[in-house]
């Protein structure tokens, strides 16, 4: 292969004592799609963001083409040719697609150059397949559409090196497909490309060479990832072997949360139409289906943030009459939030603070309106031993922990209160495998306790591999419901896509 | 090149060096402006020390100057831990003045007198820091807008008051009648104004601190502050927080102005309060929320008050330097807080 299209060498960045990248080397040639694996928390993100120029790297260079180059800030990022798609989009939804594309581009005399940015974008689109409407404003876009927005804006400032962080994460399968045949595209007229995930079997398919860090540094190297073995990848990761945990058979008892019609209109997002679902008790069902779907609406209404309009719901056998978070929680409902930071925990205050919210109210926590401060203290401190929950100690911030620690304290905060009904959405999202693995395993021990859980995802492996059963949303409604030994990832994409109808497997 | 860096946690010690330290930078800013009016600093800052610190006597007036700012920063600061923002202690105060005066007018024995004006004042308060919040939970009008614009109301529906029923028929000034004699708080201290309101300031705070800390209903305003989506799934009624945390704040910010009618000037007029509402936001940002914080916050800008006045008389400094400096302090203390969440880093050449 040619030189180098981008080389950093030697890279160091510290916080404080953490040394979040030490010695890094990593390089991308013109025409390379590289993967850079690691778990959260493996410097995978710091790394991106000194190649964008938001941190300033201790020790190391930079060379685009084989020259040195200094990128302080993401204008120099982007004139070394770096573009770089975030896992949270920089859009402005209230403008159209060609404004966005527009935005920070000099026009012609003080003029915008809409001729120009038409053709460019009809030309990139031509190009990689990556057509978009230039009138259409970014809010009425599909989140794939907007991340093809993403590209195609990294592309029109004339980006060689494009950086992909955890791209898939937010897409279909289909859409999966969409995106890879465009990175391909890409690849082929010579961009490099650096694709981050965690998803080892979309690396695998996609990528030719990975780079694996692990605390910082480089573990290991792969160059013929298509005939590595996803788990000797993990264990590069990880520096120990995974096996993921085997789900037993079970004999469910009874339904532990029944939904009867249920119906939302008044609520942002896609409302819920005529929905009926069970989930018996030492079962897992899974809700499969594109974001969007209905999801949300659905979770809102079983952890009773929202009331339906019509229908009804119940939990351990009664019904449930008034639909508020504290009311289903004395039912029996356990839930953990799809967003741990917005919905789940209290970011700025003690993470003691978060792991008593949902009952701070009860006994166990306060008496009359006073606090039981030792009480509080000693719950949060034999939860974090029990699910070796990694912070200083229950007064830390909770924002200083990690996504896999905070999902385990939420789910410590759940657990330790024996719920009948479980309802979790996205629970692994965003955590590496060792902390995946930790949370599976929790809930095939719920399981098999005899607690009824509700999987709420988009990751279909993981769904499979954890559910009893699988019901698919498509636009507010349950478009199909499959026993996983009969489900397949086909199957349950046609359903997603709500392409295929099946009989109601109730 | 130096550009700011998100930092990952804050140090212990930067609640007492952050206001420590804009308190300095203040000063320090301040100075020019005193060398400008032709004054030497060290001079002017040692008169304004002495004037409000330097004797006993000068503390207990530095002590009554801050009692009723200790109430409306309590007031504030409760508020802002809900994110509920109360910009109209200023109006709070003066309908909580109004109402204890039209109590304390009332003949009746002198404690039963003293804790109805209580009463009446904290209700007022609170009645007046209702309508933001019920604006803004019901209708999501903006609380700074609606609770600042408030208090112009206030102020002047006080002004036709005592422009009218209650002018001074006698002298034909704008000024409401007085209290009764018995309903006059007593002194502490002979020969003083430091007066039992002080006092119950002074143990407010505390309360107050308790309340936010170990109380379900502080913890409720705390989380409700912080991150009111997560108190919502966490099953905390958001809405009834936001209020009884503007009842609270009223009330608070109401009792500042029954002490400075019960304790000071025993009747209302126009000029009952310097703008002792506006400096409670300062003192509780001074203050970093913290209700024990509030305290020495409020001493010190009490101190700029009297202190300012006495080094107007001594060196000739216009006295509205301590007005430059309570918005300097403010200003300052703002930046500071950028420390919290920013470290300042220099951008080496990555050569």
């Amino acid at each position: 292969m040619s030189a180098p299209l981008i080389e950093m060498r030697g890279i160091t960045k510290s916080f404080g004592a953490v040394k979040a990248n030490e010695a890094v080397d990593l390089s991308v040639a013109p025409g390379e799609i590289l993967g850079l694996l690691g778990e959260n928390g493996a410097g995978k993100t710091t790394l991106m963001n000194v190649l964008f120029g938001a941190y300033a790297p201790d020790a190391g260079e930079i060379l685009v083409e084989g020259r040195p180059v200094t990128i302080n800030s993401s204008a120099d990022a982007l004139a070394a040719g770096i573009g770089m798609v975030h896992q949270h989009f920089h859009l402005a939804p209230r403008l159209s697609v060609l404004e966005n594309l527009l935005i920070g581009i000099p026009g012609k005399s003080g003029r915008i150059d809409r001729a120009g940015g038409l053709a460019r974008l009809a030309e990139i689109g031509r190009q990689h397949g990556l057509t978009l409407d230039p009138d259409l404003p970014v809010a009425a876009l599909s989140v794939g559409e907007q991340q093809r927005l993403e590209i195609v804006k990294a592309l029109f400032r004339g980006a060689r090196l494009l950086i992909l962080d955890e791209p898939t994460a937010v897409l279909a399968p289909t859409e999966v497909d969409g995106l890879f045949a465009a990175l391909r595209s890409m690849a082929a007229q010579g961009l490099g490309i650096i694709f981050i995930s965690h998803k080892l079997n979309e690396v695998r398919a996609l990528t030719h060479r990975c780079v694996v860090l692990r605390h910082g540094r480089v573990a290991g190297r792969v160059d013929d990832p298509a005939n590595t073995t996803s788990s000797e990848m993990a264990r590069l990761m990880c520096g120990h072997e995974i096996v993921p945990p085997a789900r037993g058979p079970s004999t469910p008892g009874a339904a532990v949360l029944t939904l009867d019609g249920i119906s939302t209109s008044r609520h942002s997002g896609m409302a819920l139409r005529d929905v009926s679902l069970f989930v018996r008790a030492g079962e897992i069902l899974g809700i499969a289906g594109v974001s969007g779907n209905g999801q949300r609406a659905l979770a809102e209404v079983i952890s009773g943030v929202a009331a339906p309009d019509a229908g009804r719901m119940t939990i351990a056998g009664k019904k449930v009459e008034q639909f508020s978070p504290r009311a289903v929680q004395a039912l029996g409902l356990g839930r953990i939030p799809e967003d741990r930071m917005t919905t789940g925990l209290v970011t700025n205050l003690p993470l003691a603070d978060s792991m008593v919210l949902p009952r701070i109210g009860t006994e166990a926590f306060s008496r009359k309106g006073l606090l039981k401060p030792d009480a509080i203290r000693a719950f949060a401190e034999a939860q974090i031993k029990a699910y070796d929950i990694r912070c200083p100690g229950p007064m830390t911030r909770a924002g200083a922990l990690s996504g896999g620690n905070l999902q385990k304290a939420l789910l410590a905060r759940e657990l330790a209160f024996d719920p009948q009904v479980l309802i979790v959405s996205q629970p692994t999202r965003g955590l590496d495998i060792g902390a995946a693995r930790f949370i599976h395993e929790k809930f095939l021990d719920m399981r098999a306790k005899g607690c009824g859980i509700i999987v709420i995802g988009e990751d279909l492996e993981e769904l499979l591999m954890l559910c009893d059963r699988i019901a698919v949303m498509y636009e507010g409604r349950i478009a199909g419901t499959l026993d996983s030994a009969d489900a397949t990832i086909a199957r349950l994409g046609l359903l997603m896509t709500g392409a295929g109808q099946t009989e109601e497997a109730a | 090149m130096f550009r700011l860096e998100a930092r990952t946690s804050t140090p212990a010690w930067f609640n007492l060096a952050l206001p420590l330290l804009a308190i300095a930078a203040t000063l320090i800013l301040c100075s020019g402006l005193i060398a400008l009016a032709g004054a030497r600093v060290v001079e002017a800052y040692g008169v304004m020390f002495s004037a409000s610190l330097g004797d006993s006597y000068a503390i207990t007036e530095t002590l009554v100057r801050a009692t009723p700012m200790i109430f409306t920063g309590l007031a504030v600061a409760v508020a802002f831990r809900a994110k509920f923002w109360n910009i109209g202690a200023e109006g709070q105060l003066l309908a909580g003045a109004v109402a204890s005066c039209a109590v304390g007018a009332i003949p009746m024995p002198g404690p039963l007198a003293m804790l109805l004006m209580a009463v009446a004042g904290a209700a007022a308060g609170a009645a007046v820091a209702l309508v933001p919040a019920t604006l803004r939970v019901k209708f999501k009008v903006d609380d700074v807008v609606s609770s600042l614009l408030l208090n112009s109301v206030i102020f002047y529906a006080l002004m036709a008051l005592i422009e009218g029923p209650w002018k001074d028929t006698f002298s034909g000034y704008p000024i409401s009648p007085p209290i009764e004699d018995s309903a006059n708080f007593p002194v502490l201290m002979e020969g003083t104004r430091l007066h039992v309101g002080v006092l119950a300031a002074l143990v407010a705070a505390p309360l107050i601190w308790f309340l936010i800390a170990r109380t379900t209903l502080g913890f409720r305003i705390r989380v409700t502050g912080e991150n009111p989506e997560a108190a919502r799934y966490g099953g905390i009624n958001v809405e009834r927080v936001l209020l009884s945390t503007a009842l609270l704040s009223g009330g608070l910010a109401g009792l500042a102005g029954v002490g400075e009618v019960g304790g000071v000037h025993f009747q209302v007029m126009s000029d009952i309060s310097p703008g002792y509402g506006y400096s409670g936001i300062v003192v509780a940002m001074l203050a970093r929320l913290n209700p024990l914080g509030v305290v020495p916050a409020a001493i010190f800008l009490a101190a700029v008050m009297t202190g300012a006045e006495a080094m107007s008389r001594a060196t000739g400094v216009p006295a509205f330097l301590s007005d430059v400096i309570q918005g300097t302090a403010l200003l300052a203390m703002l930046v500071a807080l950028l420390f919290t969440a920013y470290r300042i880093r220099r951008v080496g050449v990555a050569r």
